[in-house]
């Protein structure tokens, strides 16, 4: 119990962290983006006082309230999830833009990512199993994968497959000729996948390498441990000994640096949606970006973040169960 | 076996020589090559020009020499590179080693500082730094890479400043009245160098890619020609539709290939670190080799009760021998990750 209570501490200090580094950046930063984007808004059509009082907190510009004021107001407009207003889509608010785009991003990156950590857990085994063999002189080409940036990878296989040999589609998440919206018929599906298949091959290519790595390594070290040599020696067969003793043993700290890796590919797959032109959060933040939509790109960080946040929380909930160390120790 | 472990750090593995042949080739190509291509501004040449003598590379949409853009944001990304991971490996020193040495209340604080700025995520902290910022000076993306890099780093040099802080000769030092700082600097750092050498080249790499994406963003360094900036003209100037692989293709590869190098030199390192990645793979490996010879002698027969013993003798060997270096075990970094 300890241990999940310290894990929701320092998600929720996490969490404070995250929102006020919203609050601040802006003000900290030179320039003005309030009279930027309050210009924007006024050519693009009237605005409520209350719009442009959230974007005045979001965005800070001088007023004679005090910093403190202002940091109190702010939270009290994220508790009713006001985040403003669009320019690049005037007038629909912030949550409802996000609202769209984040299912896309949410079952892309989630799927691409446990197949992706699939596989380099179960190439990893495979490679550090046969340590000392000629599989070892493969694992130095896996880095390069991981050294790819995603939206490269992103632009050659558009190239390749989708501008040269016309298999798949250029752009979008699904055929936006052939449906007004998303609607739930299977053809509708088939669409989805269809238009899915690049932007998740592309986190999986530039990926997988890690896990392998991280996984053979492991494997290594674990295979030199007494338990196995015990196991061998009792006269197991090898598969137990793999599957059982070492394998197991050795997939906990990838498990436990699953964080720290979601970060980069929530990262790569920014930029990534961006090349596909896939309607998700990380496009959503490009066009923001482009357009100097400083409310929607506030925004975006936000949502990306919590849903970062959400994703370790629940790994360490599953971690902390599969492992009970950490829970003793944690 | 003492007589072979004083020497494996000095020899050069395949892995270590193909890695300093791809940093050093590409670094050299970044001194040397805007010397001897032409002006990566003039767009004299006639526009998009396949690869052929005189333009190796093609030309760009505006006439750029491809080969030239490619020398000059050599320059730029791998100089952004440098300052960013000088930055963020010398926050990731001062905030991991004396956070993991000092422990208390210091170290609490600092971790935590450490995990919140490692699950933030990085990218997108840095677009929205970026894109505050009206005027970018190479410098100035530097600064924002090198900020946002350094807690991967802090969290692998506070692990292994905790295991040395116990150590027999630190705290002879401490008992012989030394002060802190000398302690850190004197008897901790040095021992940390090799970790400090991987995590520096992780950190430049981590720069180097961050960088390309900002830059592809359009949020990269205003005015400098770095790889990310050319993919990023690609991308607006059509090369992908009029078919341009020459445009878009090598600043990739570039990346890919320092990127490979670093994390070679990297597996080096690692091993010398951890002598379990380098001797179990030998020891499986002598055993493969002995149990082959053996059957050879003995025949069929005689081989098959050698092979069920075999695994189990030199996979004890590697870390019953009380190595000091064990502690830079990679299982236990990485558990203490999360912690």
């Amino acid at each position: 119990m300890k241990f999940y209570l310290r894990r929701i501490g320092f998600y929720a200090v996490t969490l404070w962290a995250a929102i006020s580094l919203n609050f601040f950046i802006p003000r900290l930063l030179p320039g003005d983006p309030f009279t930027i984007i309050m210009a924007k808004l006024q050519r693009a059509g009237d605005i409520s006082p209350q719009v442009e009082n959230t974007i005045r907190l979001m965005l800070g510009a001088a007023e004679d309230k005090s910093i403190w004021e202002q940091y109190a107001d702010y939270w009290a407009n994220l508790f009713q999830g006001n985040l403003g207003v669009s320019v690049t889509q005037f007038p629909t608010p912030v949550t409802e833009l996000i609202g769209d785009a984040l299912p896309w991003t949410l079952g892309l990156v989630g799927t691409a990512t446990v197949i992706s950590f699939v596989l380099g857990i179960g190439l990893g085994a495979l490679a550090g199993w046969k340590r000392g063999s000629w599989v070892d002189g493969l694992i130095p080409s896996t880095t390069m994968l991981q050294s790819l940036p995603y939206f490269w990878v992103a632009l050659i296989f558009i190239f390749v497959f989708s501008v040269t040999l016309r298999w798949f589609p250029i752009i979008g998440g699904y055929d936006v000729f052939g449906f007004n919206g998303p609607e739930w018929t299977w053809a509708f599906v088939g669409s989805v996948i269809y238009h899915a298949f690049l932007p998740a091959l592309t986190i999986v290519i530039s990926s997988v390498g890690g896990w392998l790595l991280g996984m053979r390594n492991m494997m290594v070290s674990t295979l030199s441990e007494d338990y196995i040599t015990t196991a061998e020696a009792k006269g197991l067969r090898p598969r137990r000994v793999f599957t059982t003793y070492a394998a197991r043993n050795a997939a906990m700290p990838s498990l436990a640096g699953f964080g720290v890796s979601l970060g980069f590919v929530v990262a790569g797959s920014l930029v990534m949606e961006q090349v596909f032109t896939y309607p998700g959060i990380g496009k959503l933040m490009i066009t923001a970006v482009r357009n100097n939509d400083y409310a929607l790109m506030q925004g975006t960080f936000l949502v990306i973040t919590l849903a970062v946040l959400a994703a370790l929380f629940l790994m360490d909930v599953i971690y902390g169960f599969i492992d009970p160390r950490t829970r003793h120790h944690g | 076996m003492a007589e072979r472990r004083k020497r494996i750090p000095l020899t050069w593995s395949g892995k270590l020589v193909a890695g300093v042949v791809l940093v050093g080739g590409i670094i050299l190509f970044a001194i040397v090559g805007p010397w001897v291509t032409q002006d990566p501004r003039s767009s004299d040449n006639p526009a998009m020009l396949p690869p052929e003598p005189g333009h190796w590379l093609g030309t760009t949409s505006l006439g750029y020499d491809t080969l030239a853009q490619l020398a000059e944001g050599a320059r730029g990304s791998l100089l952004v590179g440098l300052i960013a991971g000088f930055i963020a490996i010398a926050l990731a020193l001062l905030i991991g080693v004396v956070g993991g040495y000092l422990r208390g209340w210091t170290d609490e604080f600092l971790s935590l500082v450490t995990g919140i700025w490692l699950v933030i995520p990085g990218l997108p902290l840095m677009i929205v730094i970026a894109s505050y910022l009206e005027v970018r000076s190479l410098w100035v993306v530097a600064l924002i890479l090198g900020i946002t890099g350094w807690p991967g780093a802090a969290v692998v040099l506070r692990s292994q400043a905790r295991s040395l802080r116990v150590r027999d000769y630190v705290s002879a030092a401490r008992v012989a009245g030394e002060r802190t700082p000398r302690i850190i600097l004197v008897e901790v750092l040095p021992n940390l160098l090799p970790l400090l050498a991987a995590q520096f080249l992780g950190a430049v790499l981590l720069a180097i890619l961050g960088e390309a994406g900002l830059s592809y963003l359009g949020l990269g360094p205003n005015g400098s020609i770095t790889w990310g900036t050319m993919l990023n003209e690609a991308y607006t100037g059509g090369a992908l539709t009029r078919g341009a692989w020459w445009w878009f293709v090598p600043p990739g590869v570039m990346i890919a290939l320092f990127g490979c190098g670093l994390s070679l030199i990297n597996f080096a390192i690692d091993e010398v670190v951890n002598p379990k990645l380098r001797l179990a793979p030998a020891a499986t490996k002598r055993v493969r080799k002995a149990r082959r010879s053996g059957r050879d002698k003995l025949g069929r027969q005689e081989a098959a009760p050698a092979a069920a013993d075999a695994p189990a003798a030199p996979g004890v060997d590697p870390h019953d021998d009380g190595d000091p270096h064990d502690d830079g075990d990679p299982t236990e970094q990485k558990e203490k990750v999360d912690a």
